[in-house]
């Protein structure tokens, strides 16, 4: 294949190119409360990339003729900024933003308990300020403690992360290189970082075997990313002991 | 209350229409359906029916890929097809519906785009797919992946007159070149349904309403995977995502023969 | 296999969506919990509240959910002939009909009813009733309600105003003490302040908003209005403001 700019072996050693193992994470940080004009609000970072959210609502729904009698309308709303790319990006929607943001509102709809809010819309917007891939695993693990920080009533948080394969290996964490020139990109999020899978997504050619291989590191991935998640949502309120 | 009965029948391993959970309806291909396009398939599963028409031109290559011709696939959900469809832009599900049809076939190298350039670096062919929908009875997404295909396998290159940049017409006909497009492999999208722990394929459009989840997977002619896409609110656990995948393994071959 | 039952939280612990509060049959779901096969889960991240065998939840943000009983801070935000529609600070609008408003008979076809109450005034009323899709209707037949004229409004956390009002009104009365200010908590989050010092009420009232779940509270709001308060002699305890 032989794609323009490709380097000669993304992974030497059983080291990829930024030193990682095959099976470790990018440094990722996450913190909640940033945004005090949002609902709820978070960011979540897999090393260069970065999301933030912001939750709105819920709230009346207009127009009422699109109001949902039982239940709230999930809206979200995916976009990456034009200058989160090395090459400019077009601002607002693209048909690659419809579908991610699709796409995570199907995998939150799983544990939100949408029948609590009827009649209202709940906006989730989120906006990738820096991309190195993983770019929606980070949206989704942002709004889903975004969510939780507003108020809104789940049954678990989302963790979500992307596996691949490069050189013939399989790769926890996805980034730079392996993005582009690896052979295999497959993003996840799981239901508290368990046997549920809510977002499943690969591009790349893979065998049998391989995607069982691949499901198992992931699952364990999103366990580590969830416990990355509860402690940013209990550090923002003091673990200490609180009192009401 | 027709959701809750579906759900029921599929459950105790039934189908409304006597078919097992594993059996599809039955899948008519017919290629050349549209004179107009340079490759074109009609196909039916049941009473579900879409048309995938495919239009060449020339075009200037993709910046990181200058010496690969380009592929685009996009999808209509024709109002006519379904009374819940409405006219306008493209809905997220056609959106998505496409991008998944394209990932099958880019991701496997299905066309080897590298045989498609005219003039390296300036000018390649821009392979356009259009799927429309004509009749929803459910399961688009696996009729629109193999109506892209068909069109594929059907497809002829137009003549190109490098000189005049453009493609060479007779009156207002495109003249063919005769020769077929490069294709390396022949990938077929399966999409498998849940409800409970119960796993299903071709849902009509009343079990669709009823189904809990879905992922849409696509394999290669030796059987490997190459372009997933998980849809709907439920989810599904690593033991059911494999078995999904070996179902739409061996539903996949089933499909292919009908390409012949 | 035994099930043994086990909680496994203490009161007031901050726990996540999610979190395991109880195992076996024993426990209850609560507000703010839910059950998943034996367990008792969080819905919320908030502050764990138990009450008996019940396991619930606090959370520590969230909008206003009507409830019916609820005392609550309301802005008339538009009217027909024969009812108001307010603003309760939840994503549903609250109707209060002409005969919740008053005892007196009216003739509508002689009346413009916003004599009683027009666009933009405030009331404190009660929730009558909230049907299933969420229809609110309210009610002045209660001894709390009324007009509340002049002073200022603010936005709470829901949440909040247990600790806002204090144990058996404690909290309210510290701040009127230092502050000479009359002030009506709503369970909708909305706190309707009128008085000498309302820059300190208000000052306070978000300092407990924002410390809510810390421990020492009541010293340290104590503190701050001997700080920067005065504390009022007995004739602040008289009427508190209103229609």
């Amino acid at each position: 294949m032989g794609k323009a700019g490709a380097p000669e072996k993304l992974i030497m050693h059983g080291k990829r190119l930024d030193s990682r193992k095959l099976d470790e994470f990018r440094p990722m940080e996450a913190a909640i409360g940033v945004i005090p004009q949002s609902r709820g609000s978070a960011t979540f970072s897999f090393g260069d990339t970065h999301a933030i959210v912001g939750v709105q609502g819920p709230g009346p729904m207009h127009p009422k003729g699109l109001q949902e009698p039982t239940r709230t309308k999930l809206r979200c709303h995916y976009f990456m900024a034009p200058f989160a790319t090395s090459e400019r990006g077009r601002p607002g929607r693209s048909r690659r933003s419809t579908e991610i943001s699709m796409v995570i509102g199907e995998a939150l709809s799983n544990v939100i308990f949408l029948e609590e809010y009827p009649k209202t819309a709940l906006d989730i917007f989120m906006e990738i300020l820096q991309a190195n891939a993983s770019t929606r695993c980070a949206a989704l693990n942002a709004a889903s403690m975004a969510l939780a920080e507003a108020g809104i009533p789940m049954k678990d948080l989302i963790s979500s992360l992307s596996v691949g394969k490069a050189d013939g290996q399989i790769l926890l964490d996805v980034a730079g290189a392996e993005d582009n020139f690896g052979d295999v990109d497959m993003a996840v999020a799981t239901v508290g970082g368990g046997d549920a899978f809510v977002l499943l997504q690969m591009d790349g050619v893979i065998t049998l075997a391989e995607f069982r291989t691949m499901l198992d590191m992931a699952k364990h991935g999103c366990a580590v990313v969830h416990k990355k998640q509860k402690e940013a949502l209990m550090k923002h309120y003091n673990s200490e002991e609180v009192s009401l | 209350m027709s959701n809750d009965y579906m759900k029921k029948l599929i459950l105790a391993g039934t189908r409304a229409d006597g078919r097992a959970l594993d059996e599809f309806r039955e899948v008519v291909v017919t290629k050349g359906v549209i004179k107009t396009a340079e490759g074109s398939a009609m196909v039916t599963i049941g009473k579900t029916k879409v048309i995938a028409g495919i239009k060449m031109d020339a075009a200037t290559p993709y910046p990181d890929t200058p010496n690969e011709g380009n592929l685009v696939v996009d999808a209509e959900f024709v109002p006519f097809a379904n009374p819940e469809f409405e006219a306008g832009p493209p809905s997220e599900h056609s959106i998505a519906l496409a991008r998944v049809v394209d990932r099958g076939i880019r991701e496997c190298h299905a066309i080897d785009t590298e045989k498609l350039v005219i003039v390296p670096k300036e000018l390649v062919w821009s392979v356009h797919i259009d799927v429309h929908t004509i009749n929803d009875d459910g399961n688009l997404q696996d009729a629109a992946s193999l109506a892209a295909i068909a069109a594929l396998q059907d497809c002829k290159i137009p003549k190109y007159d490098v000189e005049k940049k453009q493609v060479v017409k007779e009156a207002t006909a495109v003249v063919s070149s005769g020769k077929s497009l490069p294709l390396q492999d022949t990938p077929v999208e399966v999409t498998v349904h849940k409800i409970g722990n119960k796993l299903f394929v071709d849902p009509d459009v009343e079990e669709i309403e009823a189904s809990d989840a879905r992922v849409t997977i696509a394999s290669t002619e030796n059987g490997d995977l190459c372009a997933m896409q998980k849809g709907g609110n439920g989810s599904f656990t690593v033991d059911e995502l494999v078995k999904a995948a070996e179902i739409a393994i061996e539903k996949g071959r089933e499909l292919r023969e009908r390409l012949e | 296999m035994e099930m043994k039952s086990e909680l496994l939280v203490k009161e007031r612990q901050l726990v996540a969506p999610g979190d395991v509060l109880a195992r076996g049959l024993e426990h209850l779901p609560g507000s703010g919990s839910y059950r998943k096969n034996t367990d008792i889960r969080s819905k919320l991240l908030g502050l764990v509240r138990l009450k008996d065998r019940i396991v619930g939840v606090v959370p520590l943000s969230g909008v206003y959910v009507p409830k019916p009983g609820d005392g609550i801070i309301a802005t008339v935000s538009d009217m027909q002939s024969t009812f108001w529609i307010l603003d309760i600070n939840s994503p549903y609008d609250a109707l209060l009909q002409l005969g919740e408003a008053t005892a007196e008979y009216i003739d509508i076809a002689k009346t413009d009813i916003s004599v009683y109450f027009d666009i933009g005034d405030v009331v404190y009323v009660k929730i009558l009733n909230v049907s299933r899709s969420k229809n609110v209707t309210l009610t002045m037949n209660d001894y709390r309600a009324k007009k509340l004229i002049g002073g200022r409004l603010m936005k709470v956390t829901p949440s909040k105003v247990p600790r806002i009002i204090g144990k058996e009104g404690s909290m309210i009365e510290l701040i009127k003490k230092y502050t000479g200010c009359h002030i009506v908590v709503g369970q909708n989050g909305i706190v309707w302040l009128k008085g000498s010092n309302e820059a300190l009420a208000a000052k306070t009232v978000l300092m407990i908003e924002r410390e809510a779940h810390i421990r020492g509270l009541t010293d340290r709001v104590t503190a701050m209005l001997k700080t920067e308060g005065t504390p009022e002699p007995e004739q602040a305890q008289a009427e508190e403001g209103g229609a």
